[in-house]
C-alpha cells in the first residue's frame, strides 16, 4: 500500500468525524428535544455496533446473540433506577412487586442500590458472561455458522427466561425507567435526556478511542489472523481461545454500557432488546456502514437508525423492505460496505466506468507505484 | 533412542476410520540435522507432520520432544517448545503487511496481555530487518502480504518460521511453485539453517532433494521404507519399485 493511500483513508475518517462532533454539537441547539432522544438513542446503538464490528469485523465472529449483553445492561440500570425511586411503594421496593404479591426484594436486587456497584455492573456484568459463554464455545472449537446458531440460542434461552420472571423482573412487561428519579429528577424529564445525550455523544468517542486502541499494533494484528488463518495463529504459538475470548467479553461489554443508555432513553428495559431480529439489525448496521472499520460501524447504527425512524413515519410498514434491500445491497454490491468502499478503490472505479478517469492498464504491483504519479 | 536425538518417533499409527494414514512409524531425528522426506502421493507424509505439530493425534504411539511427549498437547503448546511449521501452499497473513506478519512470529511471550500493553522489543525489530534482508523482502515491509507473489509469499513464510527461532523447523514442500532459480536459494537458505537448528524438509522434486545433500527417509504407505544418503536410497530396489522407477510422477 502506497503512502498517498494511507494519507487519503485518513483524509476520509477525519473529515467523516468532523461532520460527526459537528452533528452532536449542533444537535441540541438545532433538534427538538423529541428528535435529540432520537439521536442519543441511535447514538447509544453505535456503542454495541463497535462491539461487533470488533468480533465480527476484525476476528471473524458473527455472533447474532449481542442483544443478551445489551439487555442484561439495560437491566442493570433500569434496576438500579427502579430501586432507588420505590420508597413511596409499599415494603419500600418497586411498584410491580405488588402486582405479583411479592413482599421481599429478590436478593440479586440488593447491590443495586448502590450507583457505584450499579456503574461497575453495567459493563463487567455482561461482559463476564460473554466471556463465559465465549470461552465455551471457543474451547470446544466450535466456530463458522456453528458459533452464529449457537449465540442465537443462547439469545432465545435469555429471552425466554426473562420472559416468564415476572416476580423477579417483572417478565415481559419489563422495567420502566422514564418516572424514576435520578440526582433529584425525573429520568424522563428534558434536562435529563438534554443529558444523557450529551453523555451518550461523550461514551460513543470514548468507545471508539477504545476500540482504536485495541485493534492497533499487535493484538489487532492476532485477531485479524484469526479471522483469516485460525490454525495458522495456532501453529506460531497462540492460543486463539484466549484472544477470541477477551475481544467477545469486551463486545459483551461494550454492549451492556450500549444497553443501559438505550434504556435510560428510551424509558424502559424489556426482554423486548432480546428478540432475534434486533441482534440481527445489530449485524446489517455494522455491515452497511463497513466492516473492520469502526467508524463504519458508527455511522451505520445512527444512520440506519434514523431512517428507520424517518421513514417509519412517512410511509409506515415499508422500512422492512428498504432494510431488507439495504442488506441485499451490501451483500452483493458492496461487500466492504458503504465505508469500506469509500476507503477502497470504489469511487475510483466509479469514475473510470464513465470515463471520468483513465484506467490504470498494469498489474497491481506495478500500479501501486503508478498511483503515486496519478493521485493528487 | 539417545539423548542426542531432539524427536523420536515411536510406532506411529494414525487411522482415519480404518484407513492407515501412519503405520507404525518410526523416525529418529538429531540435534542439528536436516532431514529430507520424500514418498508418493497419499504415503502420509502430511500426516506425519500433523502428528508432530499437534493437528492429528495419534491413534498409537509416542512423540518425544527433547525429553518430552507431545502425544496430546495443544498446537499452540507444541509451537512454544520449539516446533515451527511452514505449510505446503504458503500459508501467510495476506491483509498484513510483511512486517506485521514477521511481528507476529518474532514475537515472545505470546501472551495477550503483553501485546496489547507493550509495544515490540528492539532486538525482535533488528531480527525482523535481518529476516528480510535474508529473504529479500526490504523493499516490500510494508506491502499487504496479499500482494507478494508466489515465490515471495513462500519466502516470507520461511522467514516467519525462522523468527518463531524453533528448535524443529518442519518445511512442508518449500519449492512448489518457485522457479528454478528461487528453488536453488531455498536449497542454499535451508541448508545454512541446518546446524544450529534441525529441518525437517518434505518434499517431491528430486533435484532439490539432492541439493539439499542430506540424509533422506522414504515414506511409503504410512511407514519408512528407507532411509539415508541419497545414493543410497537411489539405488535400493524397494524405493525403485515404488517410487523412483515410476516413468513420470
Amino acid at each position: 500500500m502506497s503512502l498517498s493511500k494511507i494519507k487519503f483513508d485518513k483524509k476520509i475518517v477525519l473529515s467523516f468525524w468532523i461532520i460527526l462532533i459537528a452533528l452532536i454539537i449542533a444537535a441540541p441547539t438545532l433538534l427538538p428535544v423529541f428528535r435529540l432522544n432520537l439521536l442519543g438513542r441511535y447514538l447509544s446503538l453505535s456503542i454495541v455496533a463497535l462491539g461487533v464490528d470488533l468480533i465480527w469485523g476484525f476476528t471473524g465472529l458473527l455472533s447474532l446473540g449481542q442483544g443478551i449483553f445489551f439487555a442484561l445492561g439495560g437491566y442493570c440500570a433500569a434496576m438500579y433506577l427502579q430501586i432507588t425511586s420505590s420508597s413511596e411503594f409499599p415494603n419500600n421496593i418497586p411498584e410491580f412487586f405488588a402486582l405479583y404479591g411479592v413482599e421481599k426484594l429478590p436478593f440479586f436486587w440488593e447491590p443495586f442500590r448502590s450507583p457505584v456497584f450499579t456503574f461497575f455492573a453495567i459493563w463487567i456484568i455482561p461482559a463476564l458472561v460473554a466471556g463465559l459463554i465465549g470461552f465455551l464455545v471457543f474451547r470446544n472449537r466450535i466456530k463458522g455458522v456453528y458459533f452464529s446458531i449457537l449465540t442465537q440460542a443462547s439469545l432465545l434461552v435469555f429471552f425466554n427466561f426473562f420472559n416468564g420472571q415476572q416476580k423477579l423482573i417483572n417478565g415481559t412487561n419489563g422495567l420502566k425507567t422514564d418516572v424514576t428519579q435520578l440526582f433529584g429528577q425525573m429520568v424522563g424529564s428534558e434536562s435529563m435526556q438534554r443529558l444523557f445525550f450529551w453523555i451518550t455523544a461523550f461514551l460513543v468517542i470514548a468507545a471508539w478511542f477504545f476500540a482504536k486502541w485495541v485493534v492497533k499494533g499487535r493484538f489487532g494484528n492476532i485477531l485479524i489472523g484469526i479471522r483469516d488463518d485460525e490454525p495458522r495463529v495456532r501453529f506460531t504459538g497462540y492460543n486463539p481461545v484466549i484472544f477470541k475470548t477477551i475481544i467477545f467479553s469486551i463486545a459483551g461489554g461494550l454492549a451492556g454500557i450500549s444497553g443501559a443508555l438505550y434504556t435510560v432513553q428510551s424509558g424502559i428495559v424489556s426482554p423486548q432488546f432480546m428478540t432475534v431480529p434486533f441482534s440481527i439489525e445489530m449485524v446489517i448496521w455494522v455491515a452497511v456502514g463497513g466492516r473492520g472499520t469502526l467508524l463504519g460501524a458508527i455511522l451505520g447504527a445512527v444512520f440506519i437508525n434514523y431512517a428507520k425512524s424517518l421513514v417509519s413515519e412517512a410511509l409506515p410498514a415499508s422500512w422492512m423492505f428498504i432494510q431488507g434491500g439495504l442488506f441485499i445491497l451490501v451483500v452483493t454490491a458492496l461487500p466492504e460496505g458503504v465505508l469500506g468502499w469509500i476507503q477502497g478503490d470504489g469511487p475510483r472505479n466509479l469514475l473510470q466506468k464513465f470515463g471520468l478517469r483513465r484506467k490504470i492498464e498494469t498489474y497491481p504491483s506495478l500500479e501501486v507505484n503508478n498511483k503515486e504519479g496519478n493521485n493528487e | 533412542m539417545n539423548n542426542k536425538d531432539l524427536l523420536n518417533l515411536i510406532d506411529i499409527t494414525v487411522s482415519f476410520e480404518g484407513f492407515l494414514a501412519l503405520n507404525k512409524l518410526n523416525l529418529n531425528l538429531k540435534k542439528g540435522e536436516l532431514r529430507a522426506v520424500i514418498g508418493p502421493n497419499g504415503a502420509g507424509k502430511t500426516t506425519f507432520l500433523d502428528v508432530i505439530t499437534g493437528k492429528v493425534k495419534p491413534t498409537n504411539g509416542e512423540v518425544i520432544f527433547k525429553g518430552k511427549s507431545l502425544v496430546g498437547r495443544k498446537e499452540h503448546k507444541i509451537a512454544r517448545l520449539g516446533v515451527g511449521r511452514k505449510f505446503q501452499s504458503p500459508r501467510i497473513f495476506e491483509n498484513l503487511t510483511v512486517k506485521e506478519n514477521l511481528e507476529i512470529s518474532v514475537t515472545t511471550p505470546k501472551s495477550p496481555l503483553n501485546l496489547i500493553n507493550k509495544s515490540i522489543k528492539d532486538e525482535q525489530l533488528h531480527e525482523i530487518d535481518r529476516l528480510m534482508k535474508i529473504v529479500n523482502l526490504a523493499k516490500k515491509v510494508n506491502s499487504k502480504a496479499g500482494s507478494l507473489s508466489h515465490g515471495q509469499k513462500q519466502w516470507l513464510e520461511i522467514a516467519m518460521l525462522v523468527g518463531q527461532k524453533p528448535d524443529l523447523m518442519l518445511v512442508d514442500e518449500p519449492v512448489a511453485g518457485l522457479t528454478d532459480e528461487e528453488t536453488d536459494l531455498t536449497a542454499d537458505l535451508l541448508k545454512s539453517l541446518s546446524g544450529e537448528n534441525t529441518v525437517v524438509v518434505i518434499d517431491h522434486d528430486m533435484e532439490f532433494i539432492r541439493r539439499l545433500d542430506s540424509n533422506v527417509s522414504v515414506l511409503n504407505q504410512g511407514t519408512v521404507l528407507c532411509e539415508g544418503t541419497m545414493e543410497t536410497i537411489q539405488k535400493d530396489k524397494k524405493v525403485i519399485d515404488v517410487y523412483l522407477g515410476r516413468p513420470e510422477d
